[in-house]
């Protein structure tokens, strides 16, 4: 198991600029999610790790060990791929065992090797049987255990449940965080689904233009986004983002928002008089008749334990979480309320989240009022 | 269709369209293979048989053809011939019942064996150059190699008899007139561009991730070309190889042009089992259908590649 270091890494192709600068430690036994939109530069960085794609610029250390030019075979580590490549010419014991028979190991020990992988995720029964007759779920297993066979340095996992309904997906989802919790293998995981991201990662990672945007826990990412990428990227629906011009001070906890005075955590920087963005998640919004700040009810989305009513304000439309019995209709006039220690403001024009009380905690949950 | 709501699903034509469509292939399987079998009847006539009009479809089978076909005779009387010892083999009795003495094998099997060294060794040669070359088109970046696949289809595209001359002359400065290397040097320049082509197409459809497997699972590229690229290519290495094989077996020009005596192939050959008065079909049957074993041994050998390689692309998912 290994320690990954990723320094200073830098790729282009043609001009076209895939990775930027990125810098990052991804610890032992981590399980690391890279998350963004396509195109992002997310799976090239997870190639570059893995020795498929050489960087233009930048080092990557495996356990401290410089491996950024070494060749795939020699950096033990196993990568999963999205379509599972799986060795059509190959059954199942055969596709599991390929790792083991290149190190040239006792055909007994390989034997022994592949079917305890086989135990491990369940498929021995499947160990004699073509790979073209196996559902995605399992071939997926098989792509799963030619991984942790030879008990890699890490794990490299590039959207490997992309090509799975969603059903299936989340029982996999499930398999996969067991199979690390058990394991405690340092996992490097990329996607695009934000759930995936949520529920699998130790830390996340989210990408944007070859830019890693923000490093951290899921929690930190979801609580303190570190920018108006990440924001507007994490949670469904979204953070709300509402645009407003005024400046702030360090300690005076409010900002001025059209009519309305809004409470925000402390500034811990002042900014002078330019366009910001105020951000707030959708559960932390309410409505109130006393509320300064006004908007008109434009809909509403059912989804049982609550409901997604969406209010057209002068300053942006800001969707509520609210509890399913709240009466709303629409064309409604409403107030909103937020609540203040859960607020982000971002300066608009580099779209960067400005340091307030928000951020001075490094768990703000765990500080979090009931 | 009785029921408009429920149509039979797409993959079960009615029993009626099966058997017309089946009939349909007969009919056309029946019509193909008839000169074959025309063929490979008068391989087995004697010279009256073979050109007795109308034809004859019963008749009863010599090895004449094949007699003559193997062995170079001399026309003699028949009192010359009463005067000779019994014929000691099947074949001399053959010739002699036709006023004929054996002097000798003729060259057929020389010519035989060159077509297959000529033939299955630029095949080889074709296949192997192509396979590589268009493994490295499809999976590295190539400087302008848009320019250099065009270039390579551009060999093509000229008929290679309108060089003729030039190479006629170049094969005798180099020593290559009338050598089997020399030939098989030939048939492989002209194959390889259509090897490079076909074989591009299969291996741009055999997705990387292998490849990129097999490499993190600890193999070189070289393994990971033998052990993975290779067999899931073999259906478009079998189908190129086929390709390549029925051109440089069924080539008559250059080799008639540029061998004399060593390196002479069936085609240039067949011509003249004719004989003097060029009445002997038989022979001229017989050859054509040795001629013709090889590759329809070789292509049955490889029948379920070819189909599989013609289809390619349309029955991946």
């Amino acid at each position: 198991m290994a320690e990954i270091r990723v320094e200073h890494l830098h790729k282009a192709f043609h001009g076209f600029v895939a990775v930027q600068n990125s810098n990052f430690v991804i610890e032992d036994r981590t399980f690391f999610v890279m998350l963004g939109p396509s195109g992002c530069g997310k799976t090239t960085t997870l190639r570059m790790i893995a020795g498929l794609e050489l960087p233009t610029s930048g080092r990557i250390l495996l356990d401290g060990a410089d491996v950024t030019f070494k060749r795939a075979s020699e950096r033990d580590i196993a990568f999963v791929f999205q379509l599972f490549a799986l060795y059509p010419h190959m059954n199942v014991r055969r596709n599991i065992g390929f790792p083991l028979v290149s190190t040239g190991m006792k055909r007994a020990e390989v034997k022994a090797r592949v079917e305890e992988a086989a135990r491990i995720l369940r498929i021995t029964d499947l160990l004699d049987r073509p790979v073209s007759g196996l559902s995605s779920g399992d071939r997926q297993r098989v792509a799963l255990g030619r991984a942790i066979v030879r008990r890699p340095m890490a794990f490299m996992m590039d959207e490997p449940l992309g090509a799975l309904d969603s059903e299936m997906r989340d029982v996999m989802c499930g398999e996969l965080r067991g199979l690390h919790d058990r394991l405690k293998a340092t996992t490097v995981y990329v996607t695009h689904d934000q759930t995936e991201a949520m529920s699998l990662g130790d830390k996340i990672a989210v990408m944007s233009h070859g830019v890693i945007e923000q490093w951290g826990t899921p929690r930190e990412v979801y609580d303190r986004p570190a920018s108006v990428f990440v924001a507007d990227f994490i949670g469904s629906p979204p953070m709300n983002l509402l645009t407003f011009h005024d400046g702030l001070q360090p300690g005076r906890g409010s900002v001025r928002v059209g009519e309305a005075d809004i409470g925000i955590p402390a500034p811990r920087e002042a900014v002078t008089k330019r366009d910001l963005i105020l951000g707030v998640r959708p559960e932390h919004v309410r409505l109130s008749d006393a509320a300064r700040l006004r908007g008109e009810v434009f809909g509403t989305e059912y989804l049982g334990t609550t409901q997604i009513v969406t209010v057209t304000t002068p300053h942006g439309v800001t969707r509520a979480r609210l509890a399913a019995n709240v009466k709303v209709s629409i064309g409604e006039a409403v107030g909103l309320e937020f609540r203040p220690d859960r607020i982000s403001v971002f300066d608009a024009a580099s779209g960067q989240a400005i340091r307030t009380a928000l951020h001075d905690h490094p768990h703000p949950m765990e500080h979090a009022h009931v | 269709m009785s029921d408009v709501h429920a149509p039979r699903p797409f993959s079960e034509p009615s029993p009626l369209a099966r058997r017309l469509a089946a009939a349909a292939v007969v009919l056309y399987a029946v019509i193909a293979i008839l000169p074959l079998l025309w063929i490979g009847a008068t391989a087995f006539k004697s010279q009256a048989d073979a050109i007795a009009y109308p034809p004859k479809i019963l008749f009863t089978p010599t090895l004449e053809g094949f007699v003559d076909l193997f062995t170079v005779q001399t026309h003699q009387s028949h009192d010359f011939i009463a005067k000779l010892p019994p014929p000691a083999t099947w074949w001399e009795k053959i010739a002699r019942d036709r006023d004929m003495v054996i002097a000798g094998p003729s060259r057929v099997v020389e010519r035989f064996l060159n077509s297959l060294i000529i033939g299955f060794g630029s095949t080889i040669l074709a296949t192997f150059l192509g396979t590589l070359a268009a493994y490295g088109f499809s999976r590295f970046r190539v400087p302008l190699a848009d320019d250099l696949m065009f270039f390579i289809l551009s060999t093509r595209m000229m008929p290679p008899i309108a060089v003729a001359v030039p190479i006629y002359m170049m094969y005798r400065w180099l020593g290559l007139y009338d050598t089997r290397i020399g030939m098989i040097l030939l048939y492989t320049a002209v194959n390889v561009s259509l090897a490079v082509w076909l074989l591009k197409g299969f291996i741009d459809e055999i997705p990387r991730e292998y490849e990129e497997a097999a490499l993190v699972d600890g193999y070189t590229r070289l393994q990971a070309f033998r052990k993975v690229v290779l067999p899931q290519a073999v259906t478009g290495i079998a189908a190129t190889a086929i390709f390549c094989l029925i051109f440089s077996w069924n080539e008559y020009a250059f080799n008639l042009l540029l061998t004399s005596s060593e390196a002479q192939t069936m085609p240039p050959f067949i011509p003249f089992i004719i004989g003097e008065g060029g009445q002997n079909w038989p022979a001229v049957a017989a050859g054509t259908t040795l001629f013709l074993l090889p590759i329809v041994v070789f292509t049955i050998a490889l029948r379920k590649h070819l189909l599989r390689g013609i289809t390619f692309g349309a029955v991946r998912k």
